[in-house]
């Protein structure tokens, strides 16, 4: 409610820059694959890595992520929180598979 | 009624009520989506090596969509940011591009499905020899589309090759009329198949270019099994239409209420200003976060 009309002029500018460095990474993401490295770990860190600073340029910006209030913040710890716990589930039952009983 | 903190800040939050509302929601959605993608890392990860379908959806139109979507973003952003300058004739114009963006959106992402229940995959009974690329190579499992009695046939499989008899009620009347039995089809084959590496399939493509492929009679006697690209094909596109329809429901959703706050709903800002542009605020961080979710969705389902 505090901003000023001349705060909001500089905000579009930088929701621009945004937009743009979008449209670059995801062109970045489309050009990287048609390399078709051969290390697939390699091939999956890089589209990951460009997709989290595109979702972390739409959250801090888009979303207004970089100035907002602690009440969100604590939301968010819990949620993200709970994300990698549920990423990181799957990923150790990986190793879970009792002897002998999977062949490939 | 009044309804408290719709504009000032409470105090013990910081914000207005309906921003810990969409926050609360979002993390829920965080969860909904990080469930079905954790699902998808486990079926990959344990999907027997070389099983897993790749390069079978288009990747130019993808990175289209994802432009849309990404455009659509950006003026949703413009949009607030007009109002809070004052300019609801700005506002108006911005968010009319943001719905267009996602009707676009929805109508590509239609297109592409529609593309896939007409794309097919067949596995034969005994091995047959065709062109991959410059090579001729045996093979049991082919990619391509079909042709039946001049049209190009949606959502086959199986069962429909050996047709079905007709179906009466107890009354006697035909509920649903026999469908007869193929005997054989026409297959426009792709000239490559999944199993391929992503350099071989490239390869493979490069070399077909520019070259007309013949069609191949098979005879639905030698088919093992036939499925359109439908959830029922595999895993991987089973993962497939369950993330992107979950998606594009968001997406429908989103700009229904963009749209109600932009036209029937806009006489609020006659009447209070300062609630009507946490409206847009908030319905537009819900549109972040559907634009942010498709931002992983396409790498990981059309590229990987």
């Amino acid at each position: 409610m505090s901003d000023h009309s001349h705060d909001i002029s500089k905000h579009v500018r930088v929701y621009i820059t945004v937009f743009v460095a979008l449209l670059v990474g995801t062109v970045v993401t489309v050009g990287l694959n048609y390399m078709h490295f051969e290390s697939v770990p390699l091939t999956i860190g890089i589209a990951l890595f460009v997709a989290v600073i595109k979702a972390s340029l739409v959250a801090c910006y888009f979303m207004h992520l970089i100035s907002e209030r602690k009440m969100i913040y604590a939301i968010l710890i819990f949620t993200a929180f709970f994300f990698v716990g549920l990423m990181f589930l799957t990923l150790w039952s990986m190793h879970d598979f009792p002897l002998h009983t999977v062949t490939h | 009624m009044e309804i408290p903190f719709v504009v000032q800040p409470r105090p013990d939050t910081g914000v207005y009520n309906a921003k810990v509302g969409i926050w609360l929601f979002l993390a829920s959605e965080v969860m909904l989506f990080g469930a079905l993608f954790s699902s998808y890392i486990l079926l990959r990860v344990g999907a027997s090596p070389g099983s897993w379908p790749h390069g079978l959806l288009n990747i130019p139109i993808g990175t289209f969509n994802t432009a849309v979507l990404i455009t659509s973003s950006v003026t949703v952003v413009l949009s607030w940011a007009s109002l809070k300058m004052g300019n609801f004739g700005r506002y108006r114009v911005y968010q009319s591009i943001t719905i267009l963006c996602a009707l676009g959106f929805l109508g590509i992402k239609s297109y592409e499905y529609r593309e896939k229940f007409s794309h097919y995959e067949v596995w034969l009974n005994a091995p047959i020899t065709v062109k991959h690329g410059d090579k001729e190579v045996p093979t049991d499992r082919l990619l391509g589309h079909i042709e039946y009695n001049g049209s190009h046939p949606f959502f086959w499989n199986t069962q429909r090759l050996a047709g079905s008899a007709e179906q009466k009620d107890p009354s006697g009347k035909v509920i649903k009329a026999a469908v007869a039995p193929v005997e054989s089809f026409k297959l426009l084959p792709d000239p490559f198949h999944y199993t391929m590496t992503s350099k071989e399939m490239a390869h493979a493509k490069k070399e077909a270019a520019g070259h007309e492929h013949s069609e191949i009679e098979i005879k639905a006697s030698d088919v093992k099994r036939l499925s359109a690209f439908v959830p029922a094909h595999s895993t991987y596109f089973a993962v497939y239409f369950t993330l992107t329809a979950l998606h594009a429901l968001h997406v429908l959703f989103g700009a229904v209420v963009i749209f109600y706050i932009w036209g029937p709903g806009a006489k609020m800002w006659k009447t209070d200003p300062d609630r009507y542009i946490n409206r847009v605020e908030i319905s537009g961080l819900f549109w972040h976060f559907v634009d942010l979710v498709w931002i992983f969705l396409f790498p990981v389902l059309y590229l990987l």
